[in-house]
């Protein structure tokens, strides 16, 4: 059983209501996708790939501010239970805990996280940075971020092309790599079923909606 | 019908804009439409990949050479990305670029990425990129698309064009 309490908030620091219009934004989330230059993607690697890949990033990572002091959970080495708990903790997607039916958990799937920063390894890329905050706060939240991104970049060959961007696995994904999402409570939307109107206007300004676990949910 | 805006495909989106009590009806097809932003109803809640993979089979001139062409450093070929909607590595966005571009103007509206440059550690810097400078004839062509994109007042790809005919990034 993982000791969450090596996390000092416990990994839910997130939901604390801390943050402005916590009334109505539970948490931001800015996440950034990146894979290290010159070697296969996550769809073709193999597990001494990955190992390589992870060891690169834990080394790296060691020398940051952001992520020098990191807890660093293996979720390749945990049980479903744990996975599933860091996944309703909305610390890792769906896909790094391998709670998806047949494929299981991937080798080398990996959380280092610290204070409101983290980084997936091994997931549908090399690298997921995320960051998080209480409430609405996306200034904040990429901020964390860009600073994790630029720190690692420097000590690590990002797979960038001059014309596409940076390069990642899924083509929607492709140039910053960028997703920034908001996790909202709409109670009374839904009861005065408005919220699917809502939710199509979404669509005409260019936004996306899923539901409260992300990806498949 | 034929689509008003290339008058090559055919036109599967009916484009109907009123604008204070002028009704205006655009006939367009799915790269055309695509390439002016419009939406779709279907792509909602369906992951938009498998629309744009599903064009990709049908549409565009893809050179038959390249269908069974083999990325070189991982080996994944333009099938193994239409099963999986995932690429190899770095190197297949070179090797499969041409039909790439086609499926990233329609997911982020430009194939060119203009945010932040990363310069790897050791290497060298990294160059801002610079659109070349647009020929005469594609001149009065964008000029026309500028016109009608503000007629149609989508102003956004409208700037973009306007961009372009300046010749900056």
């Amino acid at each position: 059983m993982i000791d969450l309490s090596l996390i000092p908030d416990g990994g839910v620091g997130w939901l604390d209501a801390s943050g402005p219009s916590s009334h109505l934004v539970l948490s931001t989330r800015v996440r950034l996708a990146r894979n290290l230059a010159g070697l296969p993607f996550s769809t073709r690697n193999g597990e001494a790939e990955r190992e390589a890949v992870l060891a690169r990033v834990e080394s790296a990572a060691a020398g940051t501010e952001s992520l020098g002091r990191a807890v660093r959970f293996r979720l390749d080495r945990l049980d479903r239970a744990d996975r599933q708990l860091l996944h309703e903790r909305h610390l890792v997607s769906r896909d790094l805990a391998g709670l998806e039916g047949e494929t299981g958990v991937r080798k080398g799937a990996t959380l280092l996280i610290q204070d409101a920063v983290g980084a997936m390894v091994n997931e549908e890329d090399h690298l997921r940075l995320q960051g998080f905050r209480s409430g609405f706060d996306l200034g904040s939240a990429y901020e964390s971020v860009d600073r994790l991104d630029a720190e690692l970049g420097q000590r690590l060959p990002f797979a960038f092309h001059p014309e596409f961007g940076y390069l990642t696995a899924c083509p929607t994904n492709v140039g910053t790599g960028l997703r920034a999402s908001v996790l909202i409570h709409l109670p009374g939307l839904v009861l005065t079923k408005e919220i699917t109107k809502v939710l199509q206007g979404l669509a005409q300004v260019g936004l996306t909606y899923r539901g409260l676990y992300g990806e498949g949910s | 019908m034929l689509c008003d805006e290339c008058r090559e495909r055919e036109a599967v989106v009916h484009l109907t804009q009123i604008v204070s009590e002028q009704v205006n009806t655009v006939h367009l097809c799915e790269k055309c439409a695509a390439e002016r932003g419009v939406e779709s109803g279907t792509q909602l809640t369906k992951s938009p990949l498998g629309t744009f993979l599903a064009a990709m089979g049908k549409g565009g001139p893809a050179a038959p050479a390249a269908e069974g062409a083999r990325c070189p450093a991982c080996g994944a070929t333009l099938a193994d990305f239409r099963d999986t909607g995932r690429l190899g590595c770095g190197e297949c966005y070179v090797t499969f670029g041409a039909q790439l571009r086609d499926l990233l103007r329609r997911l982020h509206g430009s194939t060119r990425h203009v945010g932040e440059r990363y310069a790897s550690p050791g290497g060298p810097a990294p160059e801002p990129v610079v659109e070349p400078a647009p020929v005469a004839a594609e001149l009065v062509e964008l000029r026309e698309r500028l016109r009608r994109a503000i007629a149609d007042e989508n102003f956004e790809l409208a700037a973009e064009l306007r961009d372009r005919l300046r010749g900056a990034p």
